[in-house]
C-alpha cells in the first residue's frame, strides 16, 4: 500500500502544479512527470506492457509532439507565459470540477467492491497478443485504419497552407 | 475509515480527472485544454487497469486490451489535435480559445 501512496502523491503534485503553471513549456515537462507516474501506477498494478506502451506512447511520443507544437505556435521566446485567466472562469472552473470530485468520491467510498485479495496479477505479453489477434482482430484493425485516417488527416490539416485571397462570389 | 486499496485507485483516478477537468475548463490556451482532455484519458484508463488488478477472475485480460485500444485513440487524437492548433494559428496568429470563433479557412 505504501508504494500505491507514493505514486499517487507524485503523480497528483505533478498534474495539480503542471495545470496551474503559467509558464506553458514547464507544464508539458511537470506533465511528463504525470504521464510517467501513471506509468509507474501500471506497474504496480502488475500490466507491464501497458506501462512500457504508456512510456513509450505518452513520455515518449505525445510529450514530444505537444513540445513541437508549442514551440511552432508562440512568436518569441518569452511568448510561452500565458496571460492569466479571468478569475470567473477559474472559479467555475473549480466549482464544477470540485462538486464531480465529491459526486464520484461519495460514490466510490460508499459502494462495497467485491476486491480480490492476494498479489498482484500479472499478464504476459503472449496473452495479450493472442487475445489481441484472437477474439479481438477486428478491433485491432479498426484501430490500424483509425491510426492511418487520423495521421492523413493530421498532416493534410497541418500542412496546408491557407489561401492568400479569396473572392467573395456575389 | 477503512480505505480499500481499490477504492484508493478509484479515488486517484477521480482525483486526476477532476485535475484534468479544472485544467481543460478553466485556461483559455488550447495546448493546455487538450492536456486536460489528455489527463482524463488517463484517468479512465487507470480506472480500467484498477478493476482488471482486484477483479475476481484474474485470466480476463479484457481491462489490459481495453486500455491498449484507448491508449491508441487517445494517441491518434492527439495528433488530430495538436494539428488543428497549428492550423488555427497559422490562421489567426494566436491560440487563444476565445479567438477562435469561426472555422471558415
Amino acid at each position: 500500500m505504501i508504494p500505491l501512496i507514493l505514486i499517487v502523491l507524485v503523480t497528483l503534485a505533478t498534474a495539480v502544479v503542471a495545470m496551474s503553471r503559467r509558464n506553458l513549456i514547464h507544464s508539458v515537462l511537470l506533465l511528463i512527470g504525470t504521464w510517467a507516474g501513471i506509468a509507474a501506477f501500471y506497474l504496480w498494478a502488475g500490466a507491464e506492457f501497458v506501462a512500457f506502451a504508456q512510456m513509450l506512447i505518452y513520455v515518449g511520443a505525445v510529450s514530444m509532439v505537444v513540445l513541437f507544437a508549442v514551440l511552432l505556435t508562440r512568436r518569441s521566446r518569452e511568448d510561452a507565459t500565458l496571460i492569466p485567466e479571468s478569475l470567473g472562469r477559474a472559479f467555475s472552473a473549480f466549482i464544477v470540477a470540485g462538486l464531480a470530485f465529491g459526486l464520484v468520491a461519495f460514490a466510490v467510498l460508499s459502494t462495497q467492491l467485491p476486491a480480490r485479495k492476494g498479489g498482484a496479477s500479472t499478464i504476459s505479453v503472449q496473452q495479450i497478443g493472442t487475445g489481441l489477434m484472437g477474439s479481438h482482430a477486428a478491433a485491432l484493425l479498426v484501430i490500424g485504419l483509425i491510426l492511418t485516417v487520423a495521421l492523413l488527416g493530421a498532416v493534410v490539416i497541418a500542412a496546408t497552407e491557407p489561401r492568400e485571397s479569396e473572392e467573395d462570389a456575389p | 475509515m477503512n480505505v480499500t486499496p481499490l477504492q484508493l485507485c478509484l479515488l486517484f483516478s477521480s482525483a486526476l480527472f477532476c485535475i484534468g477537468l479544472a485544467g481543460a475548463l478553466s485556461r483559455s490556451n488550447t495546448i493546455l485544454v487538450l492536456l486536460g482532455v489528455e489527463l482524463m484519458l488517463n484517468a479512465a484508463n487507470l480506472n480500467f487497469i484498477a478493476f482488471w488488478r482486484f477483479s475476481p477472475s484474474p485470466a480476463a485480460s479484457t481491462g489490459v486490451i481495453f486500455v491498449i485500444f484507448a491508449i491508441a485513440v487517445a494517441a491518434a487524437e492527439a495528433a488530430v489535435g495538436l494539428a488543428l492548433v497549428i492550423a488555427i494559428y497559422r490562421h489567426q496568429k494566436n491560440i487563444r480559445l476565445q479567438d477562435a470563433t469561426q472555422l471558415r479557412g
